[in-house]
């Protein structure tokens, strides 16, 4: 998991407002174990919708700003932006084909 | 269409106990598991007593410990959700998300999941100050007061480790005494910042995008209020994860499935183990002695069949 890529506070306007492409920001912080749960879920989606969304962590932890503008008290929560809009979210880790079906609802 | 000997549905403490012995067994055996193993046990910030670390584990070093000890044995995981199990000509189908089996014998150990209180305010608000995991959620209400509902074992753990983050952490609780462990009682009710509201119970949630109250009812006096919380944390008991099944199979009046001393249910072949199972205490020990039976039981039957 050392190389899924990561968003911070100071990278996100640029990550993910700004992108062309919908993004997927698994909002997780080290200390919860649901989280730890959703991360190969995410990895697949990574691979499954490479070059059409952009999948990124946030560590709510290392980056309260992001985490606090978006209204996040409960991890992980997971929301896709697109066109720099928050446009779903999904509270809780949920198995794959929720997350699936979300962005195939947006792209 | 795939074929094993046995199947196990639910990766948590029942399901890989399940297979770490199955495996041992050198059956023919597949686990699918819909997210990570570990099941609900992952939520859980420090388990003290499941026997064998006088200093406690947390939940998720715990599963991720018994995980890599099945997987040692060559038990083989799929991330796979079971949408239905079926009955053809003796055999059991399982149809998930992306693919179908056949097995001879079936162990069910999909576990269960926290109820909902079921009050208006409560889907609205979930993840904006409704909660159902403490150790996820405690750290976003650092300084704040926060509701815990419930009376049991969780309810009352939780409630403790939530004081590590909130300012005042009140349980709300529908009878006049707790359910949990007397320990565990005693540490909530010794806590400068645990207030128990006793025979009270949550009748509404309210907020504008977060929760800011939630409305009460005394059940004795019938007596109604509001309290000031920003966070209500829910730990209400669970709900079995039991409709997957397309024919007759035994469950209580709660949904759970129920079995006989061997965890057989009421169809042969199919087994129940862990949280999904009725019964008395559900805790991580009884889960995986429940998962070793299943197997044992279940390689009993496998080899009944071919003699």
């Amino acid at each position: 998991m050392a190389d899924f890529p990561e968003v911070t506070d100071s990278t996100f306007e640029k990550e993910v407002l700004q992108s062309d492409i919908p993004v997927l920001i698994d909002f997780w912080a080290p200390w919860c174990g649901p989280c730890l749960m959703v991360a190969p879920v995410l990895e697949e989606l990574n691979k499954d919708f490479s070059g059409q969304v952009k999948v990124m962590k946030l560590n709510v932890d290392n980056n309260p700003n992001t985490a606090q503008k978006y209204g996040i008290f409960s991890i992980p929560t997971i929301l896709i932006f697109k066109g720099g809009q928050a446009a779903a979210q999904i509270v809780g880790a949920m198995p794959k084909k929720q997350y699936v079906d979300k962005l195939n609802e947006l792209l | 269409m795939k074929e094993h000997d046995v199947i196990i549905i639910g990766g948590g403490p029942a399901g890989l106990t399940a297979g770490l012995y199955a495996a041992r067994s050198r059956l023919d055996v597949l686990l699918l598991e819909k997210l990570t193993p570990g099941g609900q046990a992952v939520s859980t910030a420090m388990v003290e007593n499941y026997p064998g670390f006088e200093e406690g584990i947390s939940g998720p070093d715990l599963m991720t410990r018994i995980e890599q000890q099945a997987r040692r044995f060559g038990l083989n995981i799929e991330i796979q959700q079971v949408e239905r199990v079926m009955l053809e000509n003796g055999r059991k189908k399982i149809i998930a998300d992306d693919e179908e089996y056949f097995v001879k014998a079936l162990i069910v150990a999909s576990g269960a999941q926290p109820k909902l209180l079921g009050v208006p305010g409560e889907k609205e608000l979930k993840g904006r100050g409704v909660s159902y995991c403490a150790t996820c959620d405690g750290a976003f209400f650092r300084e704040k007061e926060v509701a815990v509902v419930g009376g049991g074992d969780s309810a009352v753990e939780e409630a403790v480790y939530l004081t590590r983050f909130a300012k005042k952490v009140f349980i709300i609780h529908r009878r006049d005494q707790l359910r949990a462990a007397k320990l565990v009682q005693e540490r909530a009710l010794q806590h400068e910042k645990v207030e128990v509201l006793w025979d009270t119970v949550v009748t509404g949630i309210i907020g504008e995008q977060v929760v800011q109250s939630v409305e009460l009812k005394n059940v004795k006096t019938g007596r109604e209020s509001q309290l000031k919380v920003a966070g209500v944390f829910m730990y209400v008991g669970v709900t079995p994860n039991s409709d997957i099944f397309d024919f007759p199979i035994e469950k209580d009046a709660g949904g759970f499935l129920v079995t006989d001393q061997d965890m057989q249910t009421s169809v042969e072949g199919v087994y129940a183990a862990g949280d999904i199972r009725s019964k008395l205490l559900r805790q991580i020990v009884n889960a995986a002695g429940e998962g070793a039976i299943a197997a044992f039981a279940a390689e009993k039957y496998l080899e009944n069949q071919t003699s």
